[in-house]
């Protein structure tokens, strides 16, 4: 039987970027459908009425909302390929922590680096790199947040890789100077397949910030 | 099997504890219950939650897990009597969806209407009826949320619909009516009549009176 996968994402997304790695990461053949957030498609409204969001997974014509909720499910599923979360209850139990931890602090605090000027943006510059360095800290010595394999804490932070430029730029910081450990775990992550392929280029979303900036009349 | 040991620092009056003590107590888990004094934790509270520093926190032979639904997923799949989440990955990620929506959404957003000032109180309240509309919904369509069998939502439904009615009391204000969420309120009423739910809330004038005190000192 032939299964059916679409990945209703916005290129931009963090979110949508974490099930198109674990999509990759399974070998996964999907259809990927690019939706216009200001003009959402009917498809999307109707799998996801709840929150309206993206990135919904639909397999077999029923969706499953949230990415992280997603990419347990990927791996549930198709669950003899390239494990993602690991097979211990406490180690699982960690993974899903950290990953709450990053969905909780991560993109808030970004998003106030590249909203905000002056004093704000000061301690909103503060308060990000500071849950960066946790993470970092978390890290450790590892290769990855799993230990010597890629995964599920892995996936749930590397997108906002894809965002570090423009955290970067609008903010006036060195992100590879404040946690030089992430980086290095960023260059690793970046040269598996299913990671590289899943990311846009920083640039490009660099002028997509500098656009939602003029919207919302920031600068 | 060697001699495990179970801890859970909680605080009375937080639902989230009492999903834990749930969850354990449907597993036929042996543990201590460590009641904690958050103007005054203790030193073990802020070893084993440096992160967030908050309750629930669970003790498994020494190893610590925090946030509640994170516990309970690990409680569901230590002890494997009396599964908590739906077999059926499907169902399961229905079941995390909506456990997640009660948790967060429906119970913080009656919270914080309940605590809004003046010119930030009807948006909020406008918010939390907004929730509430979705669970209506959901429920007129499905029958249920999540999965067909009893588990963590249905645990968490009853948890949090006595918490919002208490607060809902104390603030003296009605978001969550029967009149407005008449399926809503059926399937609440109906859930699982559970000794192990029901024992674990709090006396309302009791949780009443904390409300009165936290909605009082703004």
């Amino acid at each position: 039987m032939a299964d059916e996968v679409v990945l209703l994402d916005f290129w931009p997304s963090p979110f949508g970027m974490r099930v198109r790695i674990a999509l990759a990461e399974k070998g996964i053949k999907y259809e990927y459908k690019e939706e216009d957030l200001r003009n959402k498609s009917p498809l999307l409204l109707k799998m996801n009425p709840v929150h309206k969001q993206i990135p919904v997974l639909i397999h077999n014509g029923k969706p499953v909302n949230e990415s992280l909720i997603a990419v347990q499910y990927i791996d549930e599923v198709w669950k003899d390929k390239s494990p993602i979360l690991p097979s211990d209850p406490y180690q699982r139990a960690l993974a899903r922590f950290w990953a709450d931890y990053i969905d909780k602090k991560i993109y808030v605090s970004g998003k106030k680096v590249w909203q905000t000027k002056g004093e704000e943006q000061e301690e909103a510059k503060k308060e990000f790199i500071g849950h960066l360095k946790m993470l970092e800290g978390e890290l450790g010595d590892k290769a990855f947040f799993g230990g010597e394999c890629f995964g599920f804490v892995d996936v749930a932070l590397v997108p906002f890789y894809s965002w570090f430029y423009a955290y970067e730029t609008c903010g006036s910081f060195s992100i590879e100077a404040e946690c030089p450990k992430l980086m290095a775990w960023v260059k690793r992550c970046m040269q598996r397949d299913s990671v590289a392929k899943s990311l846009p280029d920083q640039h490009k979303v660099y002028d997509f910030v500098l656009q939602l900036k003029k919207k919302f009349g920031i600068e | 099997m060697a001699h495990e040991e179970v801890k859970l620092f909680g605080m009375w009056s937080s639902p989230f504890v009492r999903i834990v003590e749930v969850a354990l107590k449907i597993k036929g888990v042996q543990y201590e219950y460590i009641e904690e004094d958050l103007q005054n934790k203790s030193s073990q509270l802020l070893k084993y939650n440096p992160i967030h520093k908050k309750v629930p926190v669970l003790l498994h032979n020494g190893k610590p897990i925090a946030e509640s639904l994170v516990i309970v997923e690990y409680i569901d799949e230590t002890w494997k009597d009396n599964p908590i989440l739906p077999q059926d990955s499907f169902e399961r990620a229905q079941a995390r969806f909506w456990a997640k929506f009660i948790v967060v959404k429906w119970l913080l957003s009656l919270w914080k209407a309940c605590r809004c000032v003046e010119n930030e109180r009807e948006k909020a309240m406008e918010e939390a009826s907004e929730n509430l509309k979705i669970l209506e919904n959901e429920l007129k369509d499905k029958g249920f949320l999540g999965g067909e069998t009893i588990g963590l939502v249905e645990i968490a439904a009853k948890i949090i619909a006595y918490w919002v009615g208490v607060i809902q009391e104390v603030a003296g204000v009605e978001i969550m009516s029967r009149q407005k969420f008449p399926v809503l309120f059926k399937w609440i009423d109906e859930l699982f009549s559970c000794n192990v739910v029901n024992e674990s809330l709090p006396p309302k004038d009791k949780l009443a009176a904390r409300f009165r005190s936290l909605l009082g000192s703004r």
